[in-house]
């Protein structure tokens, strides 16, 4: 396996909406590296890239200077789940207060962590030790994959 | 009207058929675009079109925020009683709307003419 949970790929970014796309390329490539077929890479990817958005807006209220860490790791042997760390070091928000809206009421935002809940078998947020949120997604892989050693 | 040249705006041209303006947009929609998208699509409605078509054909991506941009768009069209009309949804793009339930909320035509239509 060419990272595990053992050996994560790791990405820090500043919380620049401009570095948005750099990390969207990077989880692409480690979904399609660990067999994701095409739809569900994009539905991770989207989730990690919803994630990031919500701490730049919320977390970080817009600033952009702050680090944001994303970690990519394979649990199993043989592989079973993709995890996905991301970690802030903004104001850690109870996971109660973080609630998807009513889909029927249909207006801007709020969106967020409705997607990640939908794309994504597990979402955990946690707070950090030392201050700031872990937020943990996982998903399983997919039964028949072709991995690259 | 072009596209705001200084900004990041992903709205590539505005074409006018009648008073349908359609929109073509390309690239990716997320945080790092979206307010311009949105700012550059609620100016659009000024010049008070009928109806607004956005061309998605050149999309590659697009988080919520692109997609909220659409929904406050629409919002403000209907006021007016003017349509949205979307097509060339990829099927990343496509699988944003559902995934969200507003596939269902938005007219998403297959093709210009049907938009147009």
């Amino acid at each position: 396996m060419s990272y595990n949970d053992a050996r994560p790929v790791k990405i820090t970014i500043m919380s620049l909406p401009a570095h948005l796309p750099v990390v969207r390329a990077a989880v692409e490539k480690a979904c399609k590296i660990v067999g994701f077929q095409d739809e569900t890479a994009g539905s991770i990817v989207l989730s990690v890239d919803e994630a990031l958005t919500n701490i730049i807006k919320h977390a970080y209220k817009g600033a952009d200077d702050r680090e944001i860490e994303v970690e990519l790791g394979i649990l199993g042997d043989p592989p079973e789940v993709l995890k996905v760390r991301i970690r802030d070091y903004g104001v850690y928000v109870d996971p109660s207060q973080i609630k998807s809206r009513d889909l029927k009421d249909v207006r801007p935002g709020g969106l967020g962590v409705h997607i990640m809940t939908e794309c994504m078998d597990r979402v955990q947020f946690s707070p950090a030790e030392g201050g700031g949120t872990l937020l943990t997604l996982t998903k399983r892989l997919p039964a028949k994959q072709e991995t690259v050693q | 009207m072009t596209a705001n040249q200084a900004s990041n705006s992903p709205i590539q041209e505005v074409r006018w058929a009648g008073k349908a303006a359609v929109v073509d947009v390309v690239g990716e929609i997320d945080l790092n675009t979206s307010n311009a998208f949105q700012q550059d699509l609620l100016e659009l409605l000024d010049k008070s079109p009928e109806r607004i078509v956005v061309n998605l054909s050149g999309v590659s991506y697009m988080d919520s925020s692109g997609v909220a941009s659409l929904v406050k768009l629409l919002s403000r069209i209907r006021r007016t009683n003017g349509s949205l009309v979307l097509y060339g949804l990829t099927d990343r793009v496509r699988g944003v709307f559902e995934i969200t339930r507003l596939d269902s909320v938005f007219e998403i035509r297959a093709d210009e003419q049907e938009a147009l239509s």
